[in-house]
């Protein structure tokens, strides 16, 4: 088992020192990138990074969940009009509590339903996408203050974004423990070999189901997380699928489960983010720099079957 | 799989028989579904059905049921075309902002060479990258939106207008029938004729039903997934032309609506989403159910959002009841 680390790691340092030549190459086009360059990255990062911290979990345990942009959506639009009436705290713990259900919901679709993953998440992207709408027909409601100065800024020290910290203590707070407990060791075990995993007395149903609600309970972070940047509940879901797919394979997670962590797809949304920075200030069109975008998350997935096909994670 | 075998089984006989027939037969009781249907929405609203109704559901059902034959065509290979909708939006805006610079006939053969090119995009990353083709046409749909948004950039200045051959597909009658259907009935027959008749519908069966003894016995599947999907596009910019027509105003979103009912239809009409199993005729019919549904829905005044949960609801709620009929994925 401790070989298997090993490899992963190296991965992890690799998109680490990309990361810091990405960061170099954006100093060098545009000279006054600093503290609220990497401030604004930090905060346009989060949902992304949220979205692809849901998905990591559901593919390790060799799943895939294609509704969390939709999830997100629909977390955004319960919390922007739960706090129309309430204050922040409670509407944000309905919604966690909210985006938890969901996914719990997909997972037990998924177990009971027996019907593979990649449908059942088809569906349910669509049937929360009807849900967001029917709760906020169009963009509305508000956030709490807090809630949105809650990523603005830095902390410490100037050039350390809050959003990041923010972000980081959240995903720290619910995967160490989970990657530690039992529940963890069963969802890679479900992931590397299911049938393996049921001989040897894992409750695979329960396994996935419960990866689903974590996968849920990280999308809510996600839905908070658009809500606290842009002030109002959105219910058409963005763009956060794609990106979190090719996050996840970028950030050495293999398709099919049971290998990576949590920490190399972060940074990989850091990179999509950065090369995103990068193309607008070189004062591309914006509507290029989706195509481009678009064109290096198909390749990086492409990539990422490929290295499956061969039967090998990317070391 | 952690069943008891014996027990379970006497159980779901007759309901596994009830599901071969089913399988076998999807039009026969999907009719009968219509059928029903169609009573209750005059229960709902006596006075409703008319021969001018009849014409107007078939009008709407034609591109659904155009768009549903890219998914029925690549789920057959356990496959689907998440990029279809936006094809058919790309090529019908290309295709209007064309016509007023360089004709009708060459812009509406550039709006299909769009599909072309999307479709060989997708059937590289499907038949040769090995993506999963939900993920990659996903993507390519992706894309292509980029691309039609920095498009119509260039475009802006040159006005639209709508090739009059597709005005009168779109919106004629021909003796109370739309005339959609002079392009439909010949389409139908083409795509019924290639699943059933030809060596490829035959080569899409066998890679969907089972893809490694597809390829033991020879089929090379990456040719044939690019030619399935570029077919694919093809059919997606050829709806988006007829879409045109009917709608008469192209926009960046035309006909991405059509997108998730298409894919409803094809499950409705008893296509699997697993591959190996599927019906076009069955999807025709899936389209005039899901059309008559919409009207339900409109005069029960549902709101847009439950419209798209139920489609979700269905396509889950259809697919879970194969796999609990059939034992099988």
């Amino acid at each position: 088992v401790r070989r298997e680390f090993r490899a992963p790691n190296a991965w992890t340092l690799g998109l680490i020192a990309l990361f810091v030549v990405l960061l170099g190459v954006t100093r060098l086009i545009q000279p006054s990138f600093g503290v609220s360059g990497l401030e604004s990255l930090a905060r346009a990062a989060l949902p992304f990074a949220f979205a692809t911290a849901a998905m990591t979990v559901v593919v390790i345990v060799g799943g895939i969940d294609l509704s969390v942009a939709s999830m997100m959506a629909v977390c955004s639009v319960t919390a922007a009009v739960l706090m129309q009436t309430m204050g922040g705290v409670p509407a944000i713990l309905i919604t966690l509590a909210v985006g938890t259900l969901m996914g719990l919901l997909n997972g037990v679709l998924i177990v009971i339903t027996r019907v593979p993953d990649i449908v059942v998440t088809l569906a349910m992207l669509f049937v929360w996408e009807g849900v967001a709408l029917l709760i906020l027909n169009t963009p509305g409601g508000t956030a709490t203050a807090f809630l949105r100065e809650s990523i603005v800024g830095s902390v410490l020290i100037d050039g350390l974004p809050r959003a990041l910290i923010v972000m980081a203590i959240i995903v720290a707070v619910i995967w160490v423990p989970l990657r530690r407990s039992k529940l963890g060791l069963a969802i890679y075990a479900t992931g590397s070999d299911e049938n393996a995993a049921f001989r040897s007395g894992v409750a695979v149903g329960r396994t996935k189901a419960a990866a689903y609600a974590v996968c849920g309970l990280f999308s809510a972070f996600g839905g908070l997380s658009l809500l606290a940047l842009t002030g109002i509940g959105e219910p058409v879901p963005g763009p956060y699928l794609l990106a979190a797919v090719a996050a996840v394979v970028l950030g050495g997670v293999v398709l099919g489960g049971g290998i990576g962590g949590i920490l190399g797809p972060i940074i990989a949304v850091f990179i999509l983010r950065i090369i995103r920075t990068i193309l607008t200030l070189a004062a591309v069109d914006p509507n290029v720099t989706t195509i481009v975008e678009g064109t290096i998350m198909v390749g990086v997935v492409m990539f990422g079957a490929f290295l499956m096909m061969r039967g090998r994670g990317p070391t | 799989m952690s069943d008891i075998h014996p027990q379970a089984e006497t159980e779901v006989r007759p309901l596994v028989r009830l599901g071969r027939f089913l399988k076998d037969n999807p039009v026969i009781p999907l009719i009968g579904l219509l059928l029903i249907l169609i009573g209750v929405l005059e229960v709902m609203r006596p006075g409703i059905i008319s021969p001018f109704w009849a014409g107007n559901t078939i009008k709407f059902a034609i591109p659904l049921a155009m768009l549903a034959a890219c998914q029925v065509l690549t789920m057959l290979t356990g496959g689907i075309d998440l990029s279809a909708g936006i094809v058919a939006t790309c090529a019908a805006f290309v295709a209007a902002t064309l016509t007023p610079l360089i004709g009708a006939a060459p812009a509406m053969l550039v709006a299909m060479a769009v599909g072309a090119i999307v479709g060989l995009v997708n059937g590289f990353g499907a038949g040769i990258a090995r993506v999963h083709p939900l993920i990659m046409t996903l993507g390519t749909g992706l894309i292509a939106t980029g691309c039609l948004q920095v498009y119509q950039r260039y475009v802006i200045a040159t006005g639209t207008d709508i090739p009059g051959m597709l005005e009168w597909l779109g919106t004629g009658r021909t003796a109370g029938l739309p005339n959609g259907l002079f392009l439909f009935v010949p389409f139908a027959v083409f795509v019924l004729w290639l699943m059933r008749y030809t060596g490829f519908g035959r080569l899409l069966f066998a890679l969907g039903s089972n893809e490694k003894a597809a390829k033991l016995s020879g089929v090379r599947s990456w040719q044939v997934l690019m030619a399935l999907y570029v077919l694919s596009g093809l059919i997606a910019a050829l709806t988006g032309l007829l879409y045109l027509g009917m709608i008469r105003a192209p926009s960046l979103s035309l006909a991405n609506p059509l997108m998730l009912p298409s894919v409803a239809a094809a499950v409705i009409g008893g296509t699997s989403i697993f591959g190996g199993r599927g019906s076009f005729a069955g999807a025709i019919v899936g389209a005039l159910i899901l059309r008559v549904i919409e009207t339900m829905l409109t005069l029960a005044r549902m709101p847009e959002g439950a419209r798209i949960a139920l489609f979700g609801l269905i396509i889950l709620a259809v697919t879970a009841l194969y796999v609990r009929f059939t034992e099988q994925r």
